[in-house]
């Protein structure tokens, strides 16, 4: 177990620098001049000469890409031309935002999609398992802005019942922390809910008509013992690994929903910085992400070997 | 007996509690505001900030009139070179420090030195500030500049603590110290602005509210979903289309005004050999011919839905510096088939459209198409996202650019740095030696009969071929909670509060 940690820990070197390259690289496909968004309507052009001096932008690409993977190595993310602010300030800021949002999404989506599976797996071919497969089709097609907007005006505009949008910390005051994010997160959670649903039908649909299902009942085990003990816990291993996946995708994927619920988290700030080419926070933001979704991954790794005892050794 | 008593201290506790009860205003922003810095801010948004955190020296008025703020007034020379600033007495900044004439001096050299101002160009007339006495300025100038007073009226004229920007550098955004009527409480990037109330404010008895929240919400159609359910007492920029619904609600009111600025078609008529050999660059009638067939009132009720103010100038019809004499002409396809004709252009005139992505433009850009085509122009829209589209118009790469500009006090900035030969924001390059002699002319005239005069040779160069057709003046539309009373809308669409009562 220790030679895999170590294997697996030592592969997310290579993994890591291949990212910030990309990362890098990647964004200065992107047209549009910093320094000339930086500047909007005010474009005196010796301050705008003045920003790409002070922010580097003027020198060569190799030489701007090793100042900031120096300054990443040191701890220092830099710093946003827009704000002023230090990069690792913004992030500290607003990752934990993000995570509460998708641990709530993925805790929503594993209790609907996961229950659903199970049962829809059970009642195979009968109306329990059509209405289900509905809603899961429902909830895959529905996109999340519109899904969104369309909470905001029931329960906020209509009923009154919850903030139609903002971000209070649990820290700060919890009851509140939850009415502001209950909505982003259940629309967050909501096609994850759907996939997983599907994911869980067809392989406890598989685990049942395996044969040490058919020998647990033969054994004359009650049929919970059976479903639960038996077939789940062997149905449930990939659909662990995507969970862990998922996770990672909606900490960088929540970008439509914060933007709907103005929840001042990663997507949110990720979309402000690319539309103002905001470079250093940019590559802060995505250089975290990736390094969370590489370590999910290893982590769901590790998850899989402890619930499969066949893969251990 | 001890239970009546303190029911009674809690029964008080909680009627005082409600007397002194905090009034807060929470607002709705479109974006989130860049650094808090007079000097190195550059958004709109920004200066919505701005105008409850940090006073300036002078102030405009629901007609665009310069009005005293920190200054009472100002006098300047019959050479035009010199401006004295009057202040006024007892002016205090946020941290206690006294706002005086050498506290006036130190913002605008801060303006004018600092690495990275946004400012610099805007006074870069000033040669030479002398405080005279505590509460006299002396501004020497370089050469007369007739629009100088009406920038200090905007970012310029913000005067910031000395003791507070001294110490924090260029860090200040983060905590920003002023003299408006409000002060800086704390600021969660992309979540929330408090202020709160100035107590030693110059105007304090004309503020009636405890608390200021900013808070950035993007989505125009989530902005208003706050308004309605009661998370947010005001939101700027409001969507026209949401006119009819706001109006309709009982628990909202509507405060419209019409735009400093304009909406209009930038031309390329000399950016690059796309440009020279473009089909605006070839001859000027091509640009009269377009103009002819735009029907700018269809425009603004299928966009604006009637809101909006067609124009054909860098000042909408309402200002003091609009020259009637070439008032608003009539859709004419006729006469734009003959321009074309007479240019001696092949039809259909290809013109590649480049238009930044936006709720309004890609509406705003297909009707003009539809338009244009009966004259014979074949537009091809480009819809790109807005630092991309920047990027393309800079390079040269367009015919036509659909650009909108917030607006300036004086009319020299809704102009002069788009159609002066070197200036900053001219994508289209038209560049015409009598074109930067009137420029020049209207920035040193200081009477407004000569300043008027000087533009209508601009005006004249501008309609016949100066690389911008304007279109319309858009709406300033804010929305509020009928609790508030008191709010009148300034053409800048900024947010003053002072004055404004909030019913709780």
């Amino acid at each position: 177990m220790i030679a895999f940690l170590a294997r697996r820990l030592l592969q997310i070197i290579p993994t890591l620098i291949l990212v910030s390259v990309i990362i890098f690289l990647l964004q200065q496909l992107l047209p549009g001049d910093p320094a000339t968004v930086l500047a909007g309507e005010e474009r005196d052009p010796e301050v705008i000469a003045q920003i790409r001096q002070q922010y580097r932008l003027d020198q060569p690409l190799p030489v701007q890409y090793v100042y900031w993977i120096k300054g990443v190595l040191s701890g220092n993310l830099g710093e946003s031309m827009r704000l002023k602010e230090p990069v690792a300030r913004l992030v500290a800021q607003k990752f934990p935002v993000t995570l509460q949002l998708a641990l709530m999404a993925i805790v929503i989506s594993l209790s609907i999609g996961v229950t659903a599976g199970v049962v829809s797996a059970i009642y195979k071919n009968t109306a329990i398992d059509y209405t289900v497969n509905l809603l899961a089709l429902w909830g895959i097609s529905t996109p999340n802005f519109w899904l969104g907007i369309l909470l905001i005006s029931l329960f906020s505009v209509q009923l009154g019942w919850l903030p139609a949008s903002g971000y209070v910390s649990p820290f700060e005051d919890f009851w509140l922390s939850l009415k502001t994010t209950i909505m982003p997160a259940f629309v967050l959670g909501n096609s994850f809910a759907a996939v997983l649903m599907r994911h869980t039908r067809s392989a406890m649909l598989q685990a049942m008509a395996a044969d040490y299902v058919r020998t647990a009942r033969a054994k004359g085990l009650s049929e919970r013992v059976v479903v639960i003990k038996h077939a789940m816990r062997n149905a449930l291993t990939p659909v662990v690994t995507l969970g862990a996946l998922e996770l990672g995708t909606l900490l960088s994927g929540a970008v439509l929903t914060e933007q709907v619920f103005s929840i001042p988290g990663f997507g949110k700030l990720i979309v402000d910085s690319v539309f103002n080419r905001d470079y250093a926070v940019v590559q802060g933001v995505t250089l975290v992400t990736a390094t969370t979704y590489i370590l999910l991954n290893l982590f769901a790794d590790v998850a899989y070997v402890l619930i499969n005892p066949r893969l251990r050794g | 007996m001890i239970k009546k008593l303190a029911l009674a201290a809690v029964v008080l506790g909680a009627l005082s509690g409600a007397a002194v009860a905090e009034t807060v205003v929470r607002i709705g922003l479109a974006e989130d505001p860049d650094v808090l810095d007079p000097t190195l801010a550059r958004t709109y948004v920004g200066r919505l900030v701005f105008a409850s955190l940090c006073d300036k020296l002078f102030d405009i008025d629901e007609k665009q009139n310069i009005v005293p703020q920190l200054a009472l007034g100002h006098e300047t020379s019959a050479d035009g070179k010199t401006v004295t600033l009057k202040l006024r007495p007892g002016l205090k900044f946020h941290d206690g420090e006294a706002l005086d004439a050498e506290a006036v001096k130190f913002s605008l050299e801060r303006h004018l030195t600092m690495p990275g101002s946004f400012r610099k160009a805007e006074i870069s007339s000033v040669e030479k500030i002398d405080a005279v006495d505590p509460t006299t300025v002396k501004l020497s100038l370089k050469n007369p500049f007739a629009p100088l007073i009406a920038q200090l009226a905007d970012r310029a004229g913000m005067i910031v603590s000395p003791k507070a920007a001294k110490e924090a550098g260029d860090k200040f955004g983060l905590k920003p110290v002023c003299a408006g009527p409000f002060k800086f409480v704390e600021r969660v990037q992309q979540d929330r602005i408090v202020l709160e109330r100035f107590a030693d404010y110059w105007n304090k008895d004309n503020v009636f509210v405890d608390r200021v929240v900013f808070r950035p919400i993007s989505e125009s159609t989530v902005r208003l979903a706050n308004l309605k359910s009661g998370s947010l007492e005001l939101i700027e920029r409001a969507l026209a289309t949401d006119i009819k619904d706001i109006k309709s609600d009982a628990k909202l009111r509507l405060a419209t005004q019409i735009e400093m600025g304009y909406q209009g078609i930038t031309l390329n008529v000399g950016n690059s050999d796309n440009g020279k050999n473009g089909p605006f660059g070839k001859d000027p009638r091509v640009q009269q011919a377009l103009e002819a067939a735009i029907d700018r009132d269809a425009l603004n009720q299928v966009v604006y839905n009637g809101e909006a103010l067609p124009g054909n100038q860098w000042v909408s019809p309402n200002n003091a510096y609009y020259q009637q004499k070439f008032a608003l002409p009539k859709r004419d396809v006729a006469k734009a088939k003959q321009l074309l004709k007479d240019a001696g252009v092949a039809t259909p005139v290809v013109v590649d459209f480049l238009v930044p992505n936006g709720p309004d433009t890609r509406q705003l850009a297909e009707v003009v198409q539809a338009m244009a085509a009966e004259a014979g122009f074949d537009m091809k829209i480009r819809v790109t996202e807005f630092a991309t589209s920047l990027n393309e118009a800079e390079a040269g790469r367009y015919h036509a650019y659909l650009l909108s500009w917030s607006g300036r006090v004086d009319p020299d900035g809704n102009v002069f740095s788009f159609m002066s030969c070197t200036g900053p924001n001219n994508y289209a390059k038209y560049c015409s030696p009598e074109m930067d002699a009137a420029l020049a002319a209207a920035r040193i005239a200081s009477a407004p009969a000569e300043r008027k005069a000087a533009y209508e040779t601009v005006a004249q160069m501008a309609l016949a071929g100066g690389g911008i057709i304007y279109l319309y003046h858009r709406p300033v539309i804010i929305a509020h909670t009928v609790k508030l009373s008191g709010y009148k809308q300034l053409p800048d669409g900024l947010v003053r509060l002072t004055g404004v009562k909030v019913q709780q």
